[in-house]
């Protein structure tokens, strides 16, 4: 038989969602068709190997601290709520931006939930600071094995002595959102939706 | 008055169905409208709008002005969203399921907005069901046992005969009979187009893959060698009659893993004219008619004449497709010949060799260039093999190293300055 996705979502949840997230209605029944497809075990959740089944997310350098950052922490599934709340963050931002994010306050797409979404696939133990030893990881991630030890090191350490502004030899999450004050973070991380 | 019937004369059996099939989707836009609820809309146009730019574009793009840092921290943001992107919309794991129509076809398995039906509607729903599940399906089965009965039959009869132009000639007519009977009993409605380039003795015949229906439609039309694992039961059955009366290839488990011994056997058969073109399957595996998929470069080294054909089926009536991780052989034959009918169009394309220089694979990804464009379907270099396996790390890899390229490419400029 077809598949009975949009069935599956009941009006009251796609109406918090909405609320939540700021996407449409249709938009939230197309998703939840997509969130349906990739759940091949068909029990309302994603796992990690259902994110790692996507050829062209596999072969992206960062493949596995993005679907980490579906996860919270220590969870091992996510369900729709939770994958809609993530996407929310690439949302474009729009003017009048009604919906508001019950915990921040701010709507998930904002700048500073954008950037946030960023520094997080950099900070791999959730500590709030990108040590040394972290951005080296992500940076060995994203270059392979064509940068030697040592010119990494130098990238890093360069990196964080630009960053760093209270010596603490990490980059908090402050001093992240002030290196990238000239990027244009809500056009690079936005993606276009279609109604 | 008179004007009126010749036009409804003209309309043809297929556009008395479309109009139903229109009928029924406005119903149901009507029935949701009035609930004040929302028709659920198939993804077919996309859920997000991608920009193909590529990474050192956008890292160049990125990079603030004056003094050129090596690495910055805002170059995540490309890897981050192209992967965000990939998890909304990927272009490979849709080509394996069946694909989603505007306009709802009056079967169960293909409708999304059920809470949305109105009597009127499940009264015409209902009625189809009893048409297609109490006159059509028993009058397909029927026809197909006889089909292949036949086959199996008639091709030991002329097995029986010396080899020689008379056997050939009887061969060919049983199987194009038994092919043919086939083709009815699925209700298959096929446009062969351009058949002067239909493939000759000595020639390999290439064709995309959406079904094991694929060979019925083009072995109905002409004369193939069919290649293929050998198989037990019934389809051992039917291998081992056809090969009496003309020589297929079928390979034993154990020989299709050795490439030399795939291909010698190949080029043996191409060499010899009098036996018929092969007809060959270069994905490896069915995908769901939207896209081509990338071609095993095998069929493209042996170094004769290859023709290349296009199916495209309209999945209106009856959607082809065989999502063999989720249906099994039998069920998907019942699916077939529970539908309306099966439309499809056929396109042969002129014949194409090997140009001086080219390697296999280039070869293959013109030719699976060629049918995308006549079929209109998309022209993808990803591997059919990822319906089932992983990708394999040599992509990440060069992912990896196409960034290291624009890390290390402006370190380079800076100690030249």
């Amino acid at each position: 038989m077809g598949s009975r996705a949009s069935s599956l979502l009941r009006e009251e949840d796609i109406d918090e969602i909405k609320k939540e997230t700021g996407f449409s209605h249709s938009q939230i029944t197309r998703l939840y068709s997509r969130f349906h497809s990739l759940d091949k075990g068909e029990n309302g959740a994603l796992s990690r190997e259902d994110f790692q089944r996507i050829p062209e997310l596999a072969i992206n350098p960062l493949g596995d601290r993005i679907i980490n950052a579906f996860f919270p922490e220590g969870e091992d599934q996510v369900n729709f709520r939770g994958f809609m709340r993530t996407l929310a963050h690439f949302r474009p931002v729009e003017d009048n931006e009604k919906n508001k994010d019950m915990i921040s306050g701010e709507p998930l797409n904002s700048r500073t939930n954008k950037l946030h979404f960023a520094f997080q696939l950099y900070d791999l133990d959730r500590d709030d600071k990108i040590s040394r030893d972290e951005l080296l990881q992500v940076l060995r991630m994203m270059v392979g094995v064509n940068i030697s030890d040592e010119q990494l090191g130098s990238i890093a350490d360069r990196t964080i002595q630009e960053a760093d502004t209270n010596g603490d030899m990490c980059i908090s999450f402050s001093e992240f959102t002030k290196v990238l004050e000239k990027v244009d973070v809500e056009q690079k991380m936005s993606i276009r939706f279609l109604h | 008055m008179p004007g009126y019937c010749a036009v409804l004369l003209q309309l043809n059996l297929l556009d008395y169905f479309s109009f139903c099939f229109q009928w029924a989707t406005l119903r149901m836009e009507r029935g949701a409208k009035e609930k004040n609820q929302h028709l659920y809309k198939p993804y077919s146009n996309g859920i997000i709008a991608k920009e193909p730019v590529s990474l050192e574009q956008e890292i160049q793009e990125m990079r603030r002005g004056g003094a050129e840092p090596e690495f910055d921290m805002s170059d995540i943001f490309y890897f981050c969203r192209r992967g965000v992107e990939s998890i909304v919309d990927d272009e490979v794991t849709k080509r394996f399921t069946a694909e989603e129509l505007e306009s709802w076809n009056l079967l169960t398995r293909s409708n999304y907005n059920f809470h949305h039906i109105s009597t009127r509607l499940t009264a015409l729903w209902g009625v189809g069901v009893l048409i297609r599940y109490g006159i059509l399906l028993p009058l397909r089965v029927t026809l197909a046992f006889t089909g292949v009965g036949l086959l199996v039959v008639l091709t030991s009869v002329v097995g029986l005969f010396p080899n020689g132009r008379i056997k050939n000639y009887l061969s060919d007519k049983v199987h194009l009979m038994c092919y043919r009977i086939c083709v009815r009993a699925l209700t298959a409605i096929i446009t062969y187009h351009d058949s002067e380039n239909k493939p000759k003795n000595g020639g390999i015949c290439v064709a995309n893959h959406t079904s094991p229906i694929d060979v019925i439609i083009l072995a109905s039309d002409g004369c193939y060698a069919m290649v293929g694992q050998v198989h037990g039961g019934l389809m051992g059955v039917i291998q081992r009659a056809m090969v009496k009366a003309c020589p297929h290839i079928w390979f034993e488990r154990s020989e299709v893993k050795d490439r030399h011994l795939v291909a010698k056997r190949l080029s043996d058969h191409v060499a010899d004219e009098s036996k018929l073109p092969i007809l060959i399957f270069p994905e490896g595996t069915c995908i769901n008619n939207t896209s081509v998929m990338m071609f095993k470069k095998g069929s493209f080294e042996i170094g004769c004449k290859v023709y290349p054909v296009a199916i495209k089926y309209d999945p209106r009536f009856g959607d082809a497709f065989w999502n063999s991780s989720k249906f099994g052989m039998v069920n998907y034959l019942l699916h077939m010949m529970s539908s309306w009918a099966i439309v499809c169009s056929v396109w042969y394309l002129p014949p194409m060799s090997r140009m001086e220089g080219e390697d296999a694979v280039q070869f293959a990804n013109r030719v699976k260039a060629a049918i995308a464009r006549k079929g209109g379907l998309a022209d993808l270099l990803w591997d059919g093999g990822l319906k089932r396996g992983k990708v394999k790390e040599v992509f990440k890899e060069e992912q990896q190293k196409l960034y290291s390229k624009v890390l290390v490419g402006s370190s380079e400029d800076r100690s030249r300055s």
